[in-house]
């Protein structure tokens, strides 16, 4: 690793850090009702319920705020598989693009309302600019909410005593939407546009280009390039604040349109972990013990690092294949060399390394290079990190609570351990929890595993990979763990708007959005309606680095059981390939 | 259950004219207002002509100029309508042998020694606008010989475009294909036939 890229790195997590504690203890003020900024929205946001009939001070039994969460999310899915089927007759649409296939409508209804934001389809080629706006940003903004709120109500089940409900679901949508996201949003499309990040409603621009050249499939002459633009800069702030990932264009922020600037990638990288992080300071705000936030945190970093440092580094090593063919990769002053296939060159392998694992650390899914040209080692980091769960920082919300179903699980093992009844900030761990953490854990992995194995099984599943031999199994296996853990982000080579992985990506994105969603509600529910016990002798300290490393311990524990044989087979004998290769 | 409907369908219609309208029109308004450029797609026009984007790169075939990267999108290098990466994994055969006949490609051009790996490696969008100085410098002979000026002339309109890291810290140093094309016709005069015809080849 060049000295340059520790620097970055180190840069990267102190602005993450720095920023998300202010950020985190502000979100904890909005969801509590206590911030004075939610009086200057006040009336606007009494009318909004007033009209939608949601009573203020309503407290939602479990059951009824999973069922909120459902039936909100249903019915985003709809618009957004509506609009794509009939977007060729409505207006904003300079392209005149016409109706979105069923299978690939389905397919982006999910992935888009699950937070996923999976991408069966070219954005320039395949959806109008009213689409994009009306389904795809709505959807960044409202599933981004869920998250966060689905995460506080399980807070507020670890901060209330014999409570029987958990807040109004309505209420902490709204409030993610209008106080935390919509500002951040908007500032930071402002500073993306002004790095060169297109924002208009005008028709794709036509240049005459300096010098001709001809088109590949019949030599003619080429003398015009068209321009793909759109309100692009708007959709990608959410895209990124909100751990969605959807590009606006097809190849997502590799495109300069989109990510046009160091600068403007910088800004899109730390708005990737930006809330994910701020969330644990929010998450020990609002337990009354800053102490844990931090704990979490810690674990997530203990996690990120090391492998942020293993892909930097191997991309920075560029491609031993190339060795010989008269290719320099070394890196210099004037050229930052490495693993260039895939990548730009404004970016070099530093930043996309460091991309690649953020994006797929959180559930965002975006990307600024091709995964799929990236390195054996450096391809699995991102791919092992969703397969953890998306735990380490994870999505906007689905993270910290898919993070706390792993440190329920770390104090129930510390617990059998010494044989007491475990607990966590002061409730008792029981058989019910145990049960729905370990369905949160358990539903994703077997939608990835038995999605790949269906897929390697069928001619449907393995005739449309991009890359031979085991390449194409790795293209598989990226593509069911980047949906069953809702993150979004693909091996590009693997063609997936076809009916089979259409259908069956959608339904593993539903699975590992939703059937989550309900148990850890459920916990919440559980949780909310316990005593709390006061601090013992005999108490499980859960801020110690003592606790940090079981927490780890169980994470990497849990992924590497779970996925190493699937891996094996892929990145790991790919790697294993090329030292071979190289050393003939 | 039909208690949550109306909340839901009456929030999700709000939050829609809120995030899906008002927004993007408002940053759009923000946008055209301050930064009109930018929003537009950072557009270059020569003699009222657009010429390009500063951000989009162009294909370059001819000697007398600087040639970028090589380019996955499909109808045509550089199709700035449909972006795209070959997706070509490492050990992809494909890849390898894609590399050396550039490479081979290049030494035909008269290019000595090892060649900067982003001149011969296709970017993740197609449409990169840059490459590195490294690779810029090295195409400085052959262009100055197609243009039959001083190797000087050329190598200093080339280093006046090399941009460094933003912050000495972030990206990775490189210069505009387009802008030192653009840069060199305008010192250097466009090379034969009028800009945008097809060259004899």
């Amino acid at each position: 690793m060049t000295l340059s890229s520790v620097l970055l790195l180190a840069l990267y997590l102190v602005v993450i850090v720095g920023l998300g504690y202010p950020l985190g203890l502000y979100m904890a003020r909005v969801y509590d009702g206590t911030s004075p900024v939610l009086r200057w929205l006040a009336p606007f946001e009494r009318l909004l319920y007033r009209m939608a009939g949601v009573r203020e001070d309503e407290e939602m039994p479990w059951p009824r705020y999973a069922m909120a969460v459902i039936v909100f999310n249903v019915a985003g899915l709809l618009c957004v598989y509506l609009l794509q089927r009939v977007q060729g007759v409505l207006p904003l649409n300079p392209a005149g693009l016409g109706a979105v296939s069923p299978e690939v409508s389905f397919n982006t209804a999910v992935s888009f309302a699950s937070n996923t934001n999976w991408q069966a389809y070219g954005g320039e080629t395949t959806l109008s600019y009213l689409t994009q706006m009306l389904a795809l940003t709505v959807q960044n903004f409202v599933s981004a909410a869920t998250g966060m709120a689905v995460l506080v109500a399980l807070l507020r089940g670890f901060t209330r005593k014999n409570a029987p409900g958990l807040g109004s679901f309505w209420m902490d949508l709204v409030r993610g939407t209008l106080y935390v996201l919509l500002p951040l949003s908007l500032v930071l499309a402002v500073l993306l546009v002004s790095q060169g990040v297109v924002q208009t409603f005008g028709a794709y621009a036509t240049v005459h280009l300096v010098e001709a050249t001809t088109a590949s499939a019949d030599g003619s002459s080429v003398t015009d390039q068209v321009l793909a633009l759109g309100p692009a800069a708007s959709q990608i702030a959410i895209k990124q604040l909100g751990t969605n990932g959807g590009g606006f264009f097809n190849v997502n922020s590799a495109h300069p349109f989109e990510n046009a600037t160091p600068l403007s990638n910088f800004l899109e990288c730390v708005a990737i972990l930006l809330i994910p992080a701020a969330l644990c300071f929010t998450f020990g705000e609002i337990v009354k013990d800053r102490r844990q936030g931090v704990a979490i945190l810690a674990a997530m970093l203990a996690i990120f690092v090391p492998l942020a440092v293993l892909t930097i580094a191997v991309e920075q090593g560029g491609n031993p294949m190339l060795d010989g063919i008269g290719v320099d990769q070394t890196a210099t002053l004037l050229s930052a060399g490495g693993n260039m296939e895939g990548k730009e060159v404004r970016f070099g392998p530093t930043e996309s390394a460091i991309w690649a694992v953020a994006t797929t650390a959180a559930s965002n899914g975006s990307v600024n290079a091709m995964h799929d040209s990236f390195m054996p080692l450096g391809g699995l980091a991102p791919m092992w990190l969703m397969q953890l769960g998306e735990i380490v920082f994870g999505g906007v919300g689905s993270g910290l609570y898919g993070m706390l179903m792993y440190a329920i699980i770390a104090v129930f093992i510390a617990g059998l351990m010494v044989g007491r009844t475990p607990e966590y900030l002061g409730k008792k761990i029981e058989a019910y929890e145990m049960k729905m953490a370990s369905l949160v854990i358990l539903l994703p992995s077997a939608a990835v595993l038995l999605g790949t194995a269906i897929a390697c099984a069928t001619d449907a599943g393995t005739s449309t990979l991009g890359n031979p031999s085991i390449h194409g199994f790795s293209e598989i296996l990226y593509a069911f763990s980047s949906g069953a853990n809702n993150n979004g982000s693909a091996f590009g080579g693997i063609t997936v708007s076809g009916t089979f992985y259409a259908t069956a990506i959608g339904v593993c994105m539903w699975i590992g959005r939703w059937w989550v969603i309900v148990p850890v509600v459920a916990i919440a529910g559980s949780l909310a309606k316990k005593k709390i016990i006061p601090v013992s002798a005999g108490t499980l300290p859960t801020h110690t680095p003592l606790f940090v490393t079981l927490l780890v311990g169980t994470v990497v524990l849990v992924g590497a059981l779970t996925f190493i044989p699937a891996l094996a087979l892929g990145p790991v004998v790919e790697h294993l390939e090329l030292s071979h290769l190289v050393s003939r | 259950m039909l208690t949550l409907v109306r909340p839901a369908l009456v929030l999700l219609a709000c939050l829609t004219l809120l995030t899906g309208v008002a927004y993007p029109l408002l940053v759009t308004g923000i946008a055209q207002g301050v930064f009109p450029s930018q929003a537009n797609g950072s557009l270059i026009t020569r003699d009222g002509q657009t010429v390009g984007s500063a951000l989009i790169g162009q294909s370059f075939e001819r000697p007398e100029y600087l040639w970028g990267r090589p380019s996955a999108t499909g109808a045509f290098a550089y199709d700035a309508s449909a972006s795209t990466g070959s997706n070509q994994g490492p050990l992809n055969p494909a890849l390898r042998e894609a590399i050396a006949a550039r490479v081979e490609a290049l030494r035909a051009s008269g290019v000595e020694g090892d060649i900067p790996v982003d001149l011969v490696t296709a970017s993740g969008s197609g449409l990169d606008p840059h490459v590195s100085p490294a690779a810029a410098l090295l195409q400085v002979p052959r262009i100055a010989r197609a243009r039959a000026v001083d190797e000087a002339r050329v190598r200093a309109i080339v280093e006046e475009h090399v941009e460094g890291r933003t912050l000495g810290l972030l990206g990775a140093p490189r210069v505009n294909v387009l802008r030192v094309n653009l840069a060199l016709d305008d010192a250097l005069g466009a090379p034969g036939g009028a800009a945008g015809d097809t060259p004899g080849r």
